[in-house]
């Protein structure tokens, strides 16, 4: 047998007392150690042996069935309990916020998608909106109220995976297969938008990619339709699902004290009962004009995660709703062309346009905020509160961005929560926070 | 010459023997073919339909693929327990299967011992899936092979009490009788004709309603399917008790656990829902009582509540979540045991005061 089953010691770094290894065990030899000291040695060593032996460290991760992506979870556990747990981030480490510095203000869009890639428009809208106010520039209404609408309905798609895969990390596989084929429509639509599904760069800082096609209107009138019964399925399969109950409630609670100081934002912040939701408190893209509550729960275990989520998902229909009915029409991109690139058949035809075209495209000519100009904007991407802190050097790239990606946040609390708990709970507990490993390392 | 070979005793055993593994070994397959194409329509998917017609013969691709894949023996494995442990879940599940009552005098091996062997034998499969998690050298396995010795020994307190309900009903070990005793009372409970619906109200599931909910859930936790997985649990311990198991050693993992869910479905259906019995046919009677016909008959009626029971286990599986490993222990330890301890009494106190409807007393 192997002689090391029970007592395998994975380098912890807590570790108070070093154990006496053969080493010390030589080094007190060499000494001249006398026996009755040797012994008292050798029952130090043997009573922490013992101790040690109760006690398992596991790895959750990096990779992992449960992990949802590359998290290292490492939990010290006695049977079935977790003694202690520790986390390391970092195995998907991009160096997103390094590549800022390298990239023009409009390239660096396309890094935004594969911070958070289930979310990849909120991410993108974000930015945009980030740098827009960094440059004093507003984009035109039909603009606004498009990327509304793509951002609610990501949001949607967001938290309906993330439900789906809330449920089959409990277990319930089919429900995680209902979530992927409704967010299925989410995709389609995305796709007939901006022609890519998962890393979409749709915004340009001063608008967006290019109009919606003729059937957009249709394609989201039609998924308004039809996705409010399957929503409502999804939602009646697991509320009266006795089992999934008792796997979430009571189980991972957040008050909401702990919520503020640890800064829990997003649908996990607000089922802790923190009254928070940047859509409402500092609008931007002209959210203040649609008419929505800020669902909130108050017990703060993985049951009111879930619910927030499944509340959440009905205001977002409910902005669609409205966003879609007063869905002006006109330019999608900042008419200042300075800043936007003019459409292409102006470029053919026009000289002015051409100009404009050469100069945004080389470089050099591009988006130059003023030196020392620096902004922090934040939106609310479907994991929390996103934000962009961008400096500008006054040159074509800027001198630094710093993201505050929800999941970094969200995730910190996440040791102190399981410790104590159950093996199984960790699994509820994690997967009702939805950290996002590419959003989390940057 | 030949007429004494196959009218030789050990040669028509040896050969009900051999057709009865074949027969299981050969369900399986197409067992797990059902459950994907059953999985595939709960979930709104195609399911396998690319080999062979409909797909019929994905099994046989995915058994040639696991045979081919590299068997791994992990470092500081047990090599010897690690090699037994598969053989250890699957063969006490099959020869389990040997006393059960497929059909009119269909038995792999009868004996009037029926349930004592199987409950004995059935009982074996935990060594397995423990020595499997304990050999592997992995903790994930570790843990999944202590969470499926301590719930499989929980609920076969539950399971076993819930037999032994049926056995006082049926003053019978003997799983023959079992399914006799089931029909002999004409189809009705309690002497009551209720419109027509009287053909199956003798059944067990009728006069022991409650042992028969205790059975099902404990055959589910018997069996490690949803909402009991939690030894292979692949969302907290990766794959569990077989996380280190690869190619056929796997394959008899998997193996081993599907023909325990036979197993316990066949003993559903002998013990709770008449086994071979067809309700207001006398098959015995019309078709003559020792003709092939009368067999095969009998033989088809009870496939056809397996796979109705069956059906069940799959459908189960792929709607609920699973348990959590204290709700297991309390749902067993807190709710089954007394539960089928107090069903036991009621079904001591019927056979005193004479219940005719629950025990046909023969005296």
């Amino acid at each position: 047998m192997n002689p090391n089953r029970g007592k395998s010691k994975a380098p912890d770094r807590r570790a108070s007392a070093p154990l006496p290894s053969k080493r010390t065990l030589e080094k007190e030899l060499s000494k001249g150690a006398t026996g009755e000291h040797l012994k008292s040695v050798f029952q130090v060593e043997e009573e922490q042996d013992e101790e040690d032996s109760q006690r398992l460290i596991m790895n959750f991760g990096p990779q992992h069935p449960a992990t949802h992506g590359t998290l290292r979870n490492i939990f010290t556990i006695e049977g079935e309990t977790i003694v202690e747990a520790d986390v390391e981030i970092g195995f998907l480490h991009t160096g997103f916020e390094k590549l800022a510095e390298h990239m023009t203000y409009q390239q660096w869009v396309t890094v935004t998608d594969r911070m958070n890639y289930l979310s990849a428009i909120n991410n993108n809208v974000g930015y945009a909106v980030a740098v827009e106010e960094l440059l004093g520039i507003e984009v035109p209404p039909r603009c606004q109220a498009l990327r509304v609408i793509m951002s609610e309905l990501s949001r949607i798609g967001d938290h309906v995976l993330c439900v789906g895969l809330q449920a089959m990390d409990l277990g319930a596989f089919s429900v995680m297969l209902w979530a992927f084929e409704k967010r299925e429509m989410v995709y389609d639509i995305i796709e007939a938008v901006c022609g890519a599904r998962l890393t979409t760069s749709w915004t340009r800082v001063g608008g967006i990619m290019r109009d919606v096609p003729p059937n957009f209107a249709d394609e989201v009138y039609r998924f308004l339709e039809l996705f409010p019964p399957l929503h409502a399925e999804i939602h009646y399969m697991l509320k009266t699902n006795r089992i999934f109950k008792d796997r979430v409630q009571g189980v991972g609670v957040v008050d909401t004290e702990t919520a503020l100081s640890w800064g829990l934002s997003g649908p996990i912040g607000r089922a802790s009962g923190v009254d928070l939701d940047v859509r409402r408190d500092k609008p931007y893209l002209g959210y203040d004009q649609y008419n929505f509550e800020v669902p909130i729960q108050d017990s703060g275990d993985s049951w009111a995660r879930y619910l927030q989520r499944m509340d959440e998902i009905e205001q977002s229909l409910e902005i669609i709703r409205q966003a879609m009915a007063t869905l002006p029409s006109g330019p999608v991109v900042h008419e200042d062309f300075k800043t936007s690139l003019p459409k292409k058949q102006a470029v053919y035809t026009d000289m002015e346009s051409l100009i404009h075209h050469f100069k945004l495209v080389m470089l050099g000519h591009g988006i130059r905020p003023e030196e020392g100009a620096s902004i922090y904007s934040s939106t609310e991407a479907p994991c929390g509160e996103l934000g962009f802190f961008v400096v500008s050097d006054g040159s074509d790239t800027p001198l630094r961005i710093r993201i505050r990606p929800p999941s970094f946040y969200n995730y910190a609390i996440f040791p102190r929560l399981v410790e104590g708990g159950m093996i199984s709970d960790s699994v509820a507990i994690l997967s009702s926070f939805h950290v996002i490993a590419g959003e989390l390392d940057r | 010459m030949i007429h004494d070979i196959i009218t030789n005793p050990y040669v028509i055993q040896i050969f009900k023997a051999v057709l009865v593994f074949g027969a299981v070994l050969q369900i399986v397959p197409g067992l797990v073919y059902f459950e994907r194409r059953i999985a595939a329509w709960i979930q709104d998917r195609v399911g396998p339909n690319r080999v062979g017609p409909l797909g019929a013969l994905q099994p046989v691709a995915d058994v040639i693929k696991l045979a081919f894949k590299e068997d791994i023996t992990p470092d500081g494995a047990d090599r010897w327990i690690y090699r037994l442990a598969p053989l250890l879940v699957y063969a006490p599940a099959i020869l389990a299967f040997t006393v059960i009552p497929v059909g009119l005098d269909t038995q792999a091996a009868h004996f009037d011992l029926g349930i004592v062997f199987l409950l004995t034998v059935g009982s074996f499969g935990v060594y397995g899936l423990a020595f499997g998690g304990w050999a592997s050298n992995n903790k994930y396995s570790l843990i999944g092979g202590l969470r499926a010795s301590a719930q499989m020994i929980s609920y076969e307190v539950a399971l076993g009490l819930a037999v032994i309900s049926v056995v006082m009903t049926a003053q019978s070990i003997d799983l023959q009788v079992i399914v006799q005793q089931q029909y002999s009372a004409g189809g009705t409970l309690l002497g009551l004709h209720l419109f027509g619906f009287d053909g199956f109200l003798s059944w067990n599931v009728f006069r022991q309603p409650l042992a028969a909910i205790i059975f099902l859930i404990a055959s589910f936790a018997e069996t490690n399917r949803l909402p009991f997985d939690l030894p292979e649990c692949e969302a907290e311990l990766v794959g569990g008790y077989h996380t280190e198991y690869s190619s056929l050693k796997f394959a008899t993992f998997f193996l081993g656990e599907y023909v325990a869910m036979l197993t316990m479905s066949a003993l559903m259906v002998t013990l709770f829902l008449g086994g071979w019995h067809m309700p207001w046919l006398d098959v015995p009677a019309v078709m003559g009582d020792a003709s092939i016909w009368t067999i095969l008959i009998s033989i088809g009626i009870f496939t056809g509540k397996l796979t109705f029971l069956l059906f069940f286990f799959i459908w189960v599986r792929w709607s609920f979540p699973r348990f959590r490993y204290d709700q297991l222990m309390h749902l067993g330890w807190k709710i089954l045991i007394p539960l089928s301890l107090g069903n036991l009494g009621l079904t001591a106190l019927g056979g005193i005061l004479g219940w005719n409807w629950l025990i046909p007393l023969p005296f």
